[in-house]
């Protein structure tokens, strides 16, 4: 076996890989400072503030300690420490995503706005580049879109990776199936769909969105799927960096941050000759 | 292959480290002076696009049977100021609406007055910067209608919203002020507008978020800056931190 370094990553997708990352973990922490304001989420046009599905609550015991609770539709879990209530310099106190998640860390909605709406235009426009970057060099149609053959081993790809088996030698050289449509679906699924629900919930963009608002449901289901789709990035991240630790996180960090990557390839046909 | 596990802890410990000092360093970088000026800069950006988007385009109204059946009041729900205390015992009776600063006529409007003029109905969404929605059907007059009364002069850029709550105060641009949606009403779901939700005349701006929609409106001026009022930032909540333009 012998190794072969090749050139996967090309320097402005690495740069807006990492800008996009960056953007990623403000828009999370701020958002998430965004929603303690009102730590509840509903369905429909308005607030029908009997009905949340979700909401990070706090209830206090008969001994006056406050204990957090977590109800999503009919479903109730204690959750102090972490929702509802968490520590706050030293005492338990009512927050909905605690201080270390939020962005600034007391609570602080005005900051947490700038904060968000700041990195959302960088976002954005990160985004809008990095899918004309794509069509134009054709990274899209050649490294992200599948291809028939890929579809028809989807199953097997699922197989393989629940077993954690992972390509290696040349089939490594190109992303598989699996990892084709978790890229497709982050980008255009979760990247488009944020940024639509984002300007959904704008009451200014609605003048001309209307459509839209309906479509979803309402301005609070477009808050709610916002939300959602914020932690689908947070599950996609998880995912992710599982899958760039077992196979291979030197490789795969130098791969993101200097664009070489090695895979491994068999050397038997030059020693045949 | 002990180095590699090493190496291996070691960069997921410089991750998690430098998640930690990024969030971290988020909170040091929100206490600087410069930081929410900068941040803010995009709210700017967010005007000019949205503007430029939406242009005049009116914001969806509803049908009697979207409304909501509480419409949350939020802020101070029952003013403590004495002349609003004299005001409210009498039923409103005495309540006059001054309209004065950059105008050729000043005017000192009671509610009968204002009832006079051409009125508007529009069942809109409230959106609190919390997060939460409400719509309400609403009956006033137009703004522009007022303003028209007393005709701004070329200096006036802004008009500023004195509130019988105490220190509470707003101001819009005048491209705002002047859209057929912005309101003064005095009826909310066909009755007088109840204490809570700014008895006996508030501001509707559907097209922004709840905060720049001040109640219990007492004097409208129309001014060159409002950088003088107030705290300089052309409202209460502007003055906390909040964002101008309220449009997001
Ligand atoms: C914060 C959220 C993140 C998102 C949404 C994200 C998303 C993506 C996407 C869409 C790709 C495919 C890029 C393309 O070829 O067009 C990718 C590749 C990659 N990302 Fe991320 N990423 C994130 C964070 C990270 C972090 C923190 C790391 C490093 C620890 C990382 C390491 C990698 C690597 C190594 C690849 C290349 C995979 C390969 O060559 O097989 N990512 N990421
Ligand atoms: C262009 C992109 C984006 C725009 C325009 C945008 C806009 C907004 C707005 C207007 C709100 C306030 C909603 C309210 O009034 O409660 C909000 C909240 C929030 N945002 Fe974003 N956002 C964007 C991207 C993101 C991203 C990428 C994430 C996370 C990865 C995110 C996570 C959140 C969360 C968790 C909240 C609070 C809960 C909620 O309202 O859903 N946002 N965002």
């Amino acid at each position: 076996m012998q190794k072969r370094v090749l050139y996967r990553h090309t320097l402005p997708l690495r740069i807006m890989h990492w800008v996009n990352a960056v953007c990623l973990l403000i828009l999370l922490g701020s958002g998430l400072q965004i929603f303690n304001a009102h730590s509840a989420l509903y369905w429909g046009q308005g607030s029908d503030f009997h009905h949340p599905w979700l909401i990070l609550g706090a209830t206090s015991d008969g001994d006056g300690s406050l204990r957090g609770v977590t109800m999503v539709g009919p479903y109730r879990f204690n959750t102090t420490g972490w929702l509802g209530v968490s520590e706050m310099d030293g005492a338990p106190t009512e927050r909905g995503f605690p201080n270390w998640a939020t962005i600034p860390g007391p609570q602080w909605l005005a900051l947490g706005r700038a904060w968000h709406f700041f990195f959302a235009w960088i976002f954005a426009i990160n985004g809008v580049c990095f899918v004309a970057y794509a069509l134009w060099t054709r990274h899209l149609i050649r490294d992200l879109v599948p291809t028939r053959k890929d579809w028809r081993g989807i199953g097997r790809s699922i197989v393989d990776h629940a077993l954690l088996r992972h390509p290696c030698g040349e089939a490594a050289a190109r992303y598989n199936v699996l990892q084709r449509v978790a890229y497709l679906v982050v980008i255009f699924g979760l990247g488009g769909g944020i940024v639509l629900m984002g300007l959904a919930m704008s009451p200014r963009m609605d003048s001309v969105l209307g459509w839209l608002v309906d479509l979803v449901g309402g301005r609070q289901s477009a808050r709610s799927i916002h939300f959602l789709l914020a932690m689908g990035f947070v599950a996609f991240f998880l995912i992710h960096m599982f899958e760039v630790v077992i196979t291979g996180l030197g490789n795969n960090l130098r791969s993101i941050i200097t664009g070489r990557y090695a895979i491994e390839v068999e050397t038997h046909h030059e020693t045949d000759h | 292959m002990k180095p590699i596990t090493n190496r291996r802890r070691f960069l997921l410990d410089s991750l998690a480290l430098t998640g930690t000092v990024m969030l971290g360093g988020c909170d040091g970088i929100s206490r600087t002076e410069w930081a929410p000026k900068v941040l803010n800069s995009a709210t700017a950006l967010s005007r000019a696009a949205q503007r430029a988007l939406t242009g005049d385009a009116m914001v969806e109204e509803f049908s009697e049977a979207d409304i909501s059946p509480w419409f949350r009041p939020n802020g101070s729900t029952d003013p403590a100021s004495v002349a609003y205390r004299a005001l409210a015992a009498n039923g409103f009776r005495d309540y006059r609406l001054e309209v004065g600063g950059l105008v050729t006529h000043p005017l000192s409007l009671s509610l009968d007055q204002l009832r006079l003029l051409p009125n508007r109905t529009q069942i809109t969404r409230h959106d609190c910067v919390e997060g939460w929605s409400v719509i309400g059907k609403w009956t006033g007059v137009q703004l522009s209608r007022v303003l028209q009364l007393a005709q701004p002069n070329a200096a006036a850029r802004y008009v500023v919203f004195h509130c019988y709550d105490d220190g509470y105060y707003e101001s819009l641009g005048l491209d705002s002020a002047c859209h057929p949606q912005t309101l003064l009403a005095w009826e909310l779901n066909d009755k007088p507008v109840p204490i809570a939700n700014g008895a006996p005349l508030r501001l509707r701006v559907p097209r922004q978020l709840g905060y720049k929609m001040a109640k219990y409106l007492r004097r409208i001026d129309l001014v060159a800056s409002f950088k003088d009022t107030g705290g300089g930032n052309g409202g209460y909540w502007e003055d906390q931190g909040y964002q101008w333009y309220a449009g997001i």
